[in-house]
């Protein structure tokens, strides 16, 4: 059984142990501090990709576990959701790396910057190997204390007022979660992650204090995801620098509570016993109300970062409707919105970032004209921001179409409504930057132009990265029956965890599974 | 396991008191080399303190009658699993304690009394951790209390003078409680001994009232809301060795003697009443030693005032005592955890106020950045305070959380739960500072030995967030009373 646990360690490490010397480093030290980053980061990638080849070609299981208390373990293990959720965060996590490089070139305190950024990524994919309940707790606690930093870097009032919100939010959804896991804890012991769950045996009688605990599981994990009404710390957390929100927003803030509410769902509660107890219709509301207020109140938001902001909200919570519909296939919508928000989100991050650097763009209505000056970076835009409407061929139509299959087979119909709905809001509040970029024409200078753009239209640490997210986003929609793609993974999970074998002939062929 | 079967004739108990006594002596004797005798001494007394853990862990409790002679007339040593657990932590924080005040102190005329005094008060404590009759508790805690008042005075200035009489006082009405007690109860009994009062108390008067005099007198010396009011000013004011002593070390010693109190001497008499008066004498210590911390300008003031919140989660003690059967360890387990967390905070924070000259903590920024190692000593500790994952001190909130919803009381996780979050405040608060935008600045040089000691201690609370197990097993060990 724990054969390799080393490996999943080793992970954790990679990041962990640069992260920790980086902390020491002289700011003059550069070049030291950028090969730490990078070589961290690109060890943990192969790392992952050595698990990856591990698990499916070898057929090798992975785990490691650590005695806390009498009966409770720290385990780490890789399923394959997990190894979903792990890949997702070092392949983001490399590019933002650069990205974040270049963004910080010149900025003070960037030894602590990295070395938070690092700590951060090991809590997220500590969340993402957790193999019980308590250690998903223990690394989503982690993950707060590491983000802070990261939310108050500049030491602006501001920005600490916003750390301040955030800690209270977070920290409130951290003391609700660990009550509920204890409680669990005590009900059923401290039991791995298993598909379809481990409740099932607990008497009916025991009912109500399940729906309980699943609702404080909620609260807890949907602080992070900005479920409503937990959301108001995300959009005030944008005084982060750029690679910050990118990355908070991409894979590890506002996915560990998407993750985490995945797990409970499929994995400690499993959907027929959810469904059983009747908590998964609320759920789905709270999501449908999520993602439609998140949708308007982006629309009235002038802020570039801002209305990414509530996009966020938004888009997020497409995630926990696909599992709330209870059903394989909005499983798979669901679970392919976790990857492609990730990669759409994180290019629109960085092309607001890039704005913002190169020509001191932070509004929505100074993008008049940007395509010309910056057309990289305006194409990258437009090609997720046009993702996240859904249009095909692009990764967001694919989440969106298999949620409105997923609510079909469900008996759920009106909620392709509320799809439609929400992507016409998506269109609404995503249309007037591209249109404005594009065609209107600048008139006067640029609000704060800083880089010259001689031969590149900016600093080419920030371009690569966000070009490269953007390509990804544009080849996970076309390639997506590839077997290599997102879906066909998340196919593979769904038909592990519902129990189907062959959800993805029945997608593709249009058999009824 | 050949180490064990020698171990196992070992008489190790004694040397534990025998050992920073002779300390103390010598120190006072050569006052040149003081604190080569104390550094030898703090040396010696972790690694027997270890092997008494070990030899507890192996062949469980033993009960020692010195010299032969029975307990009426004879001194009786009790060494069990909740003894050799205390005497183990205050090893470790006493040798950390120790390290760092070789730097902190120097060769000063100050550092000569204070090694004394502090090897006196480390041979006070563990005599008392391991004594078991009523009298001897109270002569220990008597030499416990003077010890820690002279260390307090020993800052110098009239500050410190003040805090340290209000502190004498407090303990003196508290030791005479006590000690009426222990007149009651031999008067009834004609006994002093532990387990031997144990067997005979039953519900009557005379045990109800010494039960009472007993425990309100510790109380004063532990310093449970609304009986607080001494420690922050005696805390915060003494020099940092000597905080982290007193507030992750001295205040555990009247809260264990009222455990053993209840465990070994008063299992017959019932808590009703007494449990919940305590446990919202607890929810008001946590409440207001919170707020407190949250509005404190100084660094050393803040963490003095965690010590009063923390103090009372150790009193939930009560109302586990009478719905659990094993909720007291949760309780011990958290102690140590917060021992060694507070006493990494302490240190950490005498770093920083020499450093930057003072402790107001919002003019600190510069030399927390300047001083990253001591910094994050504060930050990894703080996070053992709150209660954050890969610390004691998340461990020991899984227990008590734990051990209130095993026990169906509700209302006591709630406060363990509120608790953490406002120890969340307080401790994000400290770090703040840090934050800021400017300059980091060493400040005064200091010896690096004060970086390193804080850093070590913060490292040991991550350690003992995997020591839970061992640690029950070996309270496991324990002799409870209530008839044998």
């Amino acid at each position: 059984m724990a054969t390799g646990g080393y490996m999943l360690l080793l992970i954790l490490l990679s990041s962990l142990l640069p992260g920790v010397a980086i902390f020491f480093l002289r700011e003059q030290q550069f070049a030291l501090r950028t090969a730490l980053n990078l070589g961290g980061a690109t060890l943990k990638f192969l790392l992952i990709i050595a698990l990856l080849v591990g698990v499916y070609r070898d057929g090798k299981t992975y785990s490691l576990s650590v005695n806390l208390l009498p009966g409770i373990d720290l385990v780490l293990a890789a399923d394959a959701l997990s190894l979903l959720f792990a890949t997702l965060s070092a392949v983001l996590w490399l590019v933002t790396t650069i990205y974040a490089i270049g963004y910080l070139e010149d900025s003070p305190n960037r030894s602590r910057f990295f070395g938070f950024f690092s700590l951060c990524v090991s809590a997220t994919v500590g969340i993402a190997f957790s193999g019980n309940l308590i250690t998903l707790l223990i690394f989503y606690e982690i993950l707060t204390l590491a983000t802070w930093p990261l939310v108050v870097h500049r030491g602006t009032a501001e920005s600490f007022r916003a750390g301040r919100i955030y800690l209270a939010y977070t920290l409130l959804g951290g003391a609700v979660l660990l009550g509920a896991v204890v409680w669990l804890t005590l009900l059923a012991g401290s039991e791995p992650f298993v598909a379809g769950g481990y409740l099932r045996h607990l008497s009916a009688d025991q009912g109500p204090v399940l729906i309980m605990i699943f609702a404080m599981l909620m609260a807890g994990f949907g602080v992070k995801a900005a479920l409503l009404p937990l959301h108001s710390w995300l959009p005030r957390a944008m005084v982060a620098p750029a690679p910050v929100s990118a990355l908070l927003h991409a894979v590890a803030v506002v996915k560990a509570g998407a993750f985490g509410i995945v797990r409970v769902l499929n994995d400690v509660y499993g959907v027929e016993l959810a469904a059983d107890l009747g908590v998964t219709l609320p759920l789905l509301l709270l999501a449908i109300m999520t993602i439609v207020y998140g949708s308007v109140r982006a629309v009235f938001a002038d802020d570039l970062k801002q209305r990414l902001a509530f996009s966020t909200v938004s888009q997020v919570s497409y995630i926990i409707l696909g599992v709330a519909l209870a059903g394989p296939i909005g499983a798979v919508g669901g679970l392919v919105h976790l990857v492609h928000q990730g990669v759409m989100k994180i290019t629109l991050f960085f092309c607001a970032g890039n704005f913002a650097e190169t020509l001191g763009i932070h509004r929505v209505d100074e993008m008049r004209g940007v395509g010309r000056r910056m057309p990289w970076t305006m194409t990258a835009f437009t090609l997720a921001a046009l993702g996240m409407i859904g249009i095909p061929p692009l990764a967001g139509f694919i989440s969106k179409w298999y949620l409105g299959l997923g609510a079909l087979e469900a008996g759920m119909a009106w909620v392709t409504g509320v799809l439609v709905v929400s992507s016409l809001l998506n269109a609404l509040y995503f249309l007037p930057p591209i249109l404005r970029g594009w065609f209107s024409r600048r008139e006067g200078p640029w609000p704060d132009e800083r880089h010259g753009g001689r031969r590149l239209e900016t600093h080419w640490m920030l371009l690569l990265p966000t070009v490269t997210v953007a390509a990804m986003a544009l080849g996970m929609g076309l390639l997506a029956s590839l077997t290599i793609s997102p879906l066909y993974w998340v196919t593979f999970i769904v038909e592990f965890e519902y129990g189907y074998d062959h959800i993805w002939r029945a997608i593709f062929e249009w058999e009824t599974p | 396991m050949p180490l064990a079967a020698v171990m196992a004739d070992v008489l190790l108990a004694p040397w534990l008191v025998i050992l920073p006594l002779a300390g103390a002596l010598l120190a006072g004797l050569w006052p040149a080399a003081a604190r080569w005798w104390g550094l030898l001494t703090a040396l010696l007394t972790p690694v027997m303190a270890l092997l008494l853990a070990l030899q507890v862990h192996a062949q469980g409790p033993v009960i020692l009658d010195l010299g032969g002679w029975a307990p009426p007339l004879g001194i009786t040593l009790v060494v069990d699993g909740l003894a050799s657990l205390m005497v183990l932590m205050t090893a470790g924080v006493g040798l950390a304690i120790s390290l760092y005040a070789l730097g902190y102190l120097g060769g000063t005329d100050r550092g000569r009394w204070f090694w004394v005094l502090w090897l006196w008060l480390w041979a006070a404590m563990n005599a008392l951790y391991l004594s078991g009759d009523v009298f001897n508790l109270y002569v220990t805690l008597e030499l416990v209390v003077l010890a820690s008042v002279a260390l307090v005075a020993l800052a110098g200035g009239a500050a410190p003078l003040v805090a340290a009489m209000r502190y004498l006082l407090v303990s003196l009405l508290g030791s005479m409680a006590y000690l009426m007690g222990v007149a009651l109860l031999y008067g009834a009994y004609g006994t002093l001994d532990l387990q031997g009062l144990g067997a005979q108390v039953v519900l009557s008067s005379a045990p109800m009232l010494a039960a009472v005099l007993m425990t309100v007198g510790l109380l004063a010396k532990s310093a449970l809301f609304p009986l607080h009011v001494w420690l922050p000013p005696a805390h915060g004011s003494a020099p940092a060795p000597v905080s982290a002593a007193l507030s992750a070390l001295v205040v555990k010693v009247s809260f264990y003697l009222i455990l053993r109190l209840w465990l070994t001497v008063f299992p017959a008499l019932p808590l009703s009443g007494l449990d919940v008066l305590m446990g919202a004498l607890a929810a008001g210590a946590v409440l207001w030693g919170g707020l407190m911390a949250l509005r404190a300008p100084r660094l050393k003031q803040v963490v003095a005032y965690s010590t009063v919140a923390q103090v009372g989660y150790l009193f939930l003690l009560f109302p586990f005592l009478r719905a659990h059967p094993e909720g007291w360890k949760a309780v011990v387990f958290f102690a140590v955890a917060h021992g060694v967390a507070k006493a990494a905070v302490f240190l950490a924070a005498g770093t920083l106020q020499r450093a930057a000259g003072h402790d107001r903590l919002a003019e600190l920024g510069a030399v927390m950045r300047g001083r990253l190692k001591t910094s994050f000593a504060l930050g990894i500790a703080g996070a053992g305070l709150v209660g954050l994952p890969f610390t004691g001190g998340f461990i020991a909130k899984w227990l008590l959380v734990q051990t209130a919803l095993e026990a169906g009381l509700w209302i006591w996780a709630l406060v363990v739960l509120g608790g953490g979050l406002l120890a969340g405040a307080y401790v994000f608060r400290l770090l703040g500072p840090a934050f800021e935008p400017g300059p980091a600045d060493r400040g005064r040089p200091l010896p690096a030995v004060m970086e390193w000691v804080p850093l070590a201690l913060a490292l040991l609370t991550i350690g003992l967030g995997f020591a839970g197990s061992p640690a029950l097993s070996l309270l496991a060990r324990t002799l409870a009373g209530g008839g044998g």
